[in-house]
């Protein structure tokens, strides 16, 4: 059990890091972004596609960091990874949902336009690298032993050192930095921002450009931590959707608990139940959530 | 010879159009007609399928029941099959219905996700229940001795169609009564029905469980065809997807717009298959049907940016959209 | 000069008309009140000024300039500030980030406002770092009045400023609002409380069903007994 919970946790910090994206996009961009998922797994196959194939070949800066199953190579892959999540989903915002906004679209063709969109996505991934798994890394994974019978591997230390640390640098820059406040402010009240001056289209871009980041990362992080499957972005919807409804829409530290804690209900739950059933799990969260309490821990009833 | 052969591809094309179209009649219903959004259609498609699948079949005895698990096998007409898996299929509408229809659509949404998924993981990993992945074979197929194989197609057809047809008419018929009115009129604005008296939440109650008997109808029809089905067929590419972009082609809130999209949708399916086989080297091959994926999805962005209502739209009796 | 001026503005939502043809001006240092019933349009005629929604028909003149259907993010840089009714704050903000992103298209430094802001408003003070969510309504409405100053507007509209305070916050916030008008803010201000906007302000209109039903000098209104009759309660 002990070791379920500490799983539970990895899992939970990279859903964490999901999940603050979403509710930011949710509450600024105005709607549910079915694609998000398929952001994710973009940065994952860009970090596959920069180390994997490029810097591979080369042998470039393939060395193992120590305990670490990669090298500096795989490290230097978030940045593009990051860079192409958040540029595609601005671009997809300038091509799909801007046009939308300017027609006034009712919200709901929003929800139906981004799950064309994440169709496309994923079609796009399944061509390009078809539908086997593929790996960072081959080979046999060193292990760290710890007291309470919990194996740990120290990539996963390492995920959840990054995924820490980029949750910080997320609180700090929507905390202290003008930018940061006016998009807490579009998401708390987007009417209000609009009436106070804020303009509308520069923080939605700027959101894309925060969501992607956070959604690149979050898939090389679980690349890291399981294998790489054009549909492993998509899976992550049922999770990051319960987490977005326990934490409260446009709730950042909800987001971080509801994270959390779906990871660890899903970790815990194999102890009785088969691991495929990790996404029903997350479901069944979802709908008790909205059964006893709709509008999560940290909301408002309005 | 060469006319049997394309005879024969019509007609096998015109069979999973039409199954496709009693689809997209439900998915109708729900979001059509009464604005609930559906993205979990491959739910009521598997359970329409599996209910009449196990009604139809015998339970494994002997020798085969040491390569199939399934736990009821009733085996029973085709006709008890169909009207199984409508009875099926309703009855799960009830519970999500009464759990999801009060929250908001955004909501509904992704708890019909939810729901389909868990049913695909249920069947998948409960082996007993009905073979696990490897899903049931040999599924009996309605009048099967009356004409000979290379036959069936148009035979089969013909019962499609008939159902096809009494489903649209009842529709039609359904829609310009007293109850279509109101579930339009809660479409439109459902706070001022909410005042007038009717009970909104009842009329979408029932709205999802005759567009969830309708798919179950369809999962039924779709199961006795190709005779063979497993949980891996139910994705969401394939049992809810596709259907979306077929009404959103068609026409949101018209019936005849939903058969119209279901032909159309198939066709370039069917034909992108064709053209890819032709046209891509022997070595992508297998990421060929993957370029479906993209296909449709940018169907259904194109559509929804240019032309929302779709080819026929909404019919003018009812306002918005 | 008249600081704002609306001529014969329609305006509605969706295919549903709200105004109908409505024409008013407010004259650059008074205050402009518009009474009338629910319903009547006022929010409305707020929003069609301000540039959430685009007038159907008629213009909109700030200045002397035509704003008409102009976005929110050019009138506030144009001197002109609006405070809606209901959530008029940023509530899982501080008091002190509210304010702030009141100043958030200010290119200069912001601080000194903001200490101005807070002499206005000295309750305000001692609560800088805490949620404007947790404020009491009374509170709620400086914060909200404050963010708004955070530009110097010239013209503040105001959206029934008196909503859901006891009588003598509303009291307070319309003495507040009148030392605005003191120091140069003209005001024009929709109110549900009809006979205390009247008391602050220079002119009237009453908007009903989308149209205007009377106009004039406020003191004079406050006397007339038909008008007090029908509005005012009495």
């Amino acid at each position: 059990m002990p070791e379920l919970i500490v799983y539970g946790i990895i899992l939970g910090s990279i859903i964490a890091l999901g999940t603050i994206g979403f509710t930011l996009s949710t509450k600024i961009a105005g709607f549910c972004n079915y694609s998000h998922g398929d952001l994710m797994t973009v940065g994952a196959y860009i970090a596959l596609l920069v180390n994997g194939t490029l810097f591979s070949n080369v042998g470039f800066l393939q060395s193992k960091i120590g305990p670490l199953s990669f090298g500096l190579g795989l490290l230097i892959c978030f940045l593009p990874a990051i860079l192409v999540s958040a540029g595609l989903a601005i671009l997809i915002d300038r091509w799909v949902y801007r046009p939308l906004r300017r027609h006034g679209a009712p919200s709901i063709h929003f929800d139906m336009v981004s799950l064309g969109v994440a169709f496309i996505v994923r079609g796009v991934i399944y061509v390009i690298w078809g539908a086997d798994y593929h790996f960072y890394f081959k080979g046999v994974r060193s292990m760290l032993f710890l007291p309470l019978g919990i194996k740990l591997r120290p990539d996963e230390i390492f995920i959840m050192a990054v995924a820490w640390a980029l949750v910080a640098v997320t609180y700090l820059f929507l905390g202290r930095t003008r930018v940061g406040k006016a998009l807490r402010a579009t998401a708390d009240n987007p009417d209000l921002a609009r009436v106070a001056g804020i303009g509308t289209e520069r923080m939605i871009t700027w959101n894309w450009a925060v969501v992607g980041a956070l959604a690149a990362v979050s898939g090389v992080l679980y690349g890291i931590e399981t294998q790489l499957r054009p549909e492993m972005g998509w899976l992550f919807l049922l999770p990051l959707f319960a987490a977005l409804v326990l934490g409260s829409i446009g709730s950042i530290t909800g987001a971080l608990v509801g994270g959390l804690v779906l990871g660890m209900t899903q970790q815990i739950s194999t102890a009785w139940l088969k691991p495929t059933y990790k996404p029903a799990i997350a479901f069944l969260v979802m709908i008790l959530t909205l059964i006893f309490k709709p509008e999560g821990i940290f909301g408002r009833r309005r | 010879m060469e006319i049997e052969g394309i005879l024969s591809f019509l007609a096998s094309f015109a069979v999973m159009a039409s199954i496709y179209a009693i689809f997209s009649l439900g998915l109708n219903v729900h979001w059509g007609y009464t604005g609930l959004l559906n993205y979990g259609i491959a739910g009521f498609f598997a359970i329409g399928a599996y209910t009449s699948a196990l009604i139809t079949t015998p339970k494994p005895t002997g020798v085969l029941a040491d390569f199939v698990d399934q736990a009821i096998g009733l085996n029973q007409p085709f006709l008890v099959g169909v009207l199984g898996a409508a009875i099926a299929s309703g009855l799960l509408a009830v519970p999500i219905g009464l759990l999801t229809l009060r929250l908001r659509e955004s909501y509904l949404a992704i708890c019909t996700v939810g729901i389909a998924e868990s049913i695909r993981l249920f069947l998948n990993n409960e082996a007993w229940l009905a073979n696990g992945p490897e899903g049931l074979v040999g599924l009996p197929q309605p009048l099967h001795g009356l004409v000979p194989p290379q036959y069936y197609h148009y035979l089969y057809l013909g019962i499609v169609l008939v159902f096809l047809a009494l489903i649209y008419f009842a529709l039609e018929r359904g829609i310009r009564s007293p109850w279509g009115r109101v579930l339009r009129a809660i479409r439109e604005d459902e706070v001022m029905a909410d005042a007038d008296g009717k009970d909104v939440f009842l009329f979408k109650l029932q709205s999802l469980v005759l567009g969830a008997m309708i798919m179950g109808i369809g999962g039924a029809l779709y199961a006795h065809y190709s005779a063979a089905i497993q949980p891996g067929l139910f994705t969401g590419l394939f049992g809810t997807f596709i259907i979306w972009a077929m009404l959103t082609v068609g026409g949101t809130g018209n019936n005849r717009g939903a058969i119209l999209g279901a032909f159309l949708v198939w066709a370039l399916w069917s034909w992108s298959t064709y053209i890819v086989g032709k046209v891509v080297p022997a070595g992508l091959q297998t990421r060929a049907p993957f370029i479906r994926y993209i296909l449709l999805g940018l169907i259904l962005v194109v559509v929804l940016l240019r032309r929302p209502r779709g080819i026929i739209g909404e019919e003018r009796q009812v306002s918005r959209f | 000069m008249a600081i704002l001026r609306v001529e014969n503005v329609v305006s509605g939502y969706g295919s549903m008309e709200v105004l109908h043809g409505l024409s008013l001006e407010v004259e650059e240092g008074q205050v402009v009140s518009m009474i009338g019933p629910n319903g009547a349009g006022k929010t409305t005629l707020l929003r069609t000024i301000f540039g959430v929604l685009r007038p159907w028909k008629g213009k909109v003149y700030f200045k002397e300039e035509d704003i008409s259907g102009l976005p929110p993010e050019r009138l506030v840089r144009m001197g002109m500030a609006y405070i809606p009714q209901e959530y008029n704050i940023f509530p899982s903000l501080t008091v002190q980030e509210n304010l702030e992103m009141g100043a958030f298209i200010r290119e200069d430094d912001y601080r000194p406002r903001l200490e101005e802001i807070y002499e206005l408003f000295p309750d305000l003070t001692d609560r800088r770092q805490s949620g404007a969510g947790d404020l009491s309504g009374g509170m709620r409405q400086m914060l909200a009045i404050g963010r708004a100053l955070m530009l110097n507007p010239e013209l503040l509209l105001l959206d029934e400023p008196s909503t859901g305070l006891a009588p003598f916050l509303v009291d307070a916030i319309l003495d507040r609002i009148k030392d605005l008008n003191d120091q140069g803010v003209s005001i024009f201000m929709v109110e549900q409380n009809a006979y205390k906007a009247l008391q602050i302000s220079n002119r009237a209109y009453v908007l009903e069903g989308g149209e205007k039903r009377a106009e004039g000098n406020a003191q004079e209104m406050l006397e007339d007994e038909e008008i007090g009759k029908l509005y005012l309660g009495r």
